[in-house]
């Protein structure tokens, strides 16, 4: 049976998961599309301050007068770019490093758990914070200190992975007949490493998403780009008088963060098949 | 077959492995003997069994002798060539002429990949050749060991234990090898697909002249396969013949301990041979007892046991580690 056929079968039994994913498909089809179907500057002064939603603006403006739905639309761009690219970028180095730590063992172990170790003792917000802080805030620099904060969690499991892998038989059977070790790593463990290490990147999208949030509703973020988090940062100082403009963008967040988490926990369940059984 | 040096394959000089053990910080460290001067040289086509309880060495012996651990100290010579200290790379070209086949075929087989590109892999790291000519000598390999070339295609969730150990099989011989260690191949294995197996391997055998290594502990197997039987205690070789003579009689009291505990599927048979029950259990490898280390469990032991230490040394046509082996009377029949 063809494995990613199976795979499929497992994910669509599971209709929080399949729920999860259509969510997401719509708010990354907005997010690519929405721009060219509602082509309005979200930095425009449109019309009036505060404006409630069911006006001229579908979703009413902001306080200074900019429309809340070319924001939304914008801001969604940037937090799921930032989302992936940051959770991508933290998934390779992660593994790359995780594999080299469980694969080899001994010094070179010690060496990358314990710089792994010192990264996760630090709270990874307040040092994405610095991080963001210390360079400029653009999208590259965001996406990269929340990669620097995000990565210690694939090391360590992927580390993990590959030290069980590593002395199954089939390893030493690839040893025995003399397969070099990059080829072990990457052609025979990381297959059988790679499930659990998808669940934990697939769920690190949504921390990301909630991280670059935070950071723009602090004031953070790239200046030059709207985000759900500054879109809420901006609301907040009206929040009793207009509450629905910090809680469209919020809505947003909630609805993807919590949609990605569903996706992943399908993603879990569907790649660890005998987990779920239990 | 002449008894020349030529003639041997594979040589272990005083294999030594100790694996160190975790310790408290003010503690000395400690380390298991896995295994403790195992010598033998294995000769082309032949087929050497080493047997043993669990525990005593066996598998630490395959790992060290293919160089998947790193042996304590000690020689491996393959085909002349000592690999004991060879770096990855050159050690890389030698692998060919040694293979091995696991116990688990459920474990030695990557679910990952097709039965084709598992056999194929070795032909692929150790020659150049185009892919279309890696194909037919899988398919070639695959109906050596008895499989449908057809059987490439699939993948090793789809085979049974018997068929993916043939897989194994296969991959070892795929680069003709001079060496198979066989680590106990058909243990995982069902009774009725044993034999299937077990023919296998001496067809192999007597076509391609390779020289078994064969690891077990199933003792009616080792006398059916083996030219030459090694019996292993606590990481040592204790005894050393050939089939035939151990058949006859068995020196070392550790050996006929083993050997009258293996089950005859004769009753009558069964009921007249005198079984020696050892007491106690294996002592801890981390402190093998000093002197003979059988001695905690030898229903012959004298004072000498405890105070030094046999060295394996030849008796009549074997080698024995044993003070007493070879004077007349012993061992005493034990009531």
């Amino acid at each position: 049976m063809n494995p990613l056929r199976a795979f499929w079968r497992r994910f669509r039994n599971n209709r929080a998961a399949v729920g999860g994913l259509v969510a997401l498909a719509a708010v990354v089809a907005l997010a690519i599309a929405g721009p060219m179907l509602y082509p309005v500057d979200p930095f425009d002064m449109v019309g009036q301050p505060s404006v409630p939603p069911g006006g001229e603006q579908v979703l009413g403006t902001d306080v200074a007068g900019r429309d809340v739905l070319a924001g939304l639309i914008h801001g969604g761009r940037v937090s799921l770019l930032i989302g992936f690219m940051a959770s991508l970028a933290a998934t390779l180095v992660g593994l790359v490093l995780g594999a080299v730590a469980g694969y080899y063992g001994g010094r070179i172990d010690d060496l990358i758990m314990r710089t792994t170790e010192f990264f996760l003792t630090i709270p990874s917000f307040v040092l994405a914070v610095v991080l963001v802080a210390i360079f400029s805030p653009t999208i590259l620099n965001i996406t990269v200190a929340i990669a620097v904060v995000s990565w210690p969690s694939v090391a360590r499991l992927a580390r993990a992975e590959f030290l069980a892998h590593r002395d199954r038989e089939y390893v030493q059977g690839c040893r025995a007949i003399g397969m070099p070790d990059r080829e072990i790593i990457l052609l025979q463990i990381l297959p059988n490493a790679l499930p659990p290490v998808i669940v934990v990147s697939s769920l690190m999208v949504a921390t990301a998403i909630l991280t670059e949030s935070g950071l723009s509703f602090l004031g953070l973020g790239d200046p030059n780009q709207v985000s759900w988090g500054y879109m809420i940062g901006v609301a907040r100082s009206v929040l009793r008088t207009a509450w629905w403009m910090a809680a469209i963008p919020g809505a947003m967040i909630v609805v993807t963060v919590l949609a990605i988490n569903l996706v992943g926990e399908g993603l879990n369940d569907a790649l660890n098949p005998r987990l779920k059984q239990r | 077959m002449s008894e020349g040096r030529g003639d041997v394959v594979l040589e272990a000089v005083d294999l030594v492995k100790h694996f160190p053990v975790k310790h408290g910080l003010f503690q000395p460290a400690r380390h298991v003997h896995a295994l403790d001067g195992v010598s033998f040289a294995l000769k082309r086509g032949e087929t050497l069994a080493i047997v043993g309880e669990s525990g005593c060495g066996k598998s630490t012996l395959a790992k060290c002798l293919m160089r998947l651990d790193e042996p304590t100290g000690g020689r491996v010579v393959l085909l002349g060539d000592d690999i004991t200290h060879l770096a990855k790379g050159a050690l890389r070209g030698l692998r060919r002429h040694m293979q091995i086949v696991f116990q688990d075929p459920y474990a030695s087989l990557n679910p990952r990949w097709s039965i084709g590109s598992i056999v194929a892999d070795p032909i692929r790291l150790h020659e150049k050749v185009s892919r279309d000519e890696r194909r037919r000598r899988v398919a070639e390999l695959l109906e050596t060991v008895g499989l449908d070339p057809g059987f490439a295609d699939r993948h090793p969730h789809e085979l049974s234990g018997g068929q993916r150990q043939r897989v194994a099989i296969a991959r070892a011989l795929a680069v003709n090898p001079s060496v198979i260690i066989c680590d106990e191949p058909v243990s995982a294995l069902d009774v009725s697909i044993q034999a299937q197996v077990i023919n296998l391997l001496k067809r192999l055998q007597a076509r391609l002249g390779i020289a078994y290594l064969f690891i077990s502990h199933n003792l009616a197997l080792v006398e059916h396969i083996s030219d030459r039987i090694a019996v292993m205690y606590l990481g040592q070789v204790v005894e050393l013949a050939d089939t035939r003579s151990m058949r006859r009689e068995l020196l070392h009291p550790y050996s006929k301990a083993l050997f009258s505990a293996a089950p005859v599927a004769d009753p009558d048979a069964s009921a007249r041979r005198t079984r020696i029950i050892l007491t106690g259990d294996v002592p801890s490898p981390v402190d093998p007892p000093g002197g003979c280390r059988f001695r905690t469990r030898c229903p012959w032991k004298q004072d000498r046991c405890a105070a030094e230490s046999p060295a394996l040394r030849a008796v009549g046509d074997r080698l024995v580690r044993c003070h007493f082996a070879g004077d007349a009377g012993f061992p005493a029949p034990v009531s």
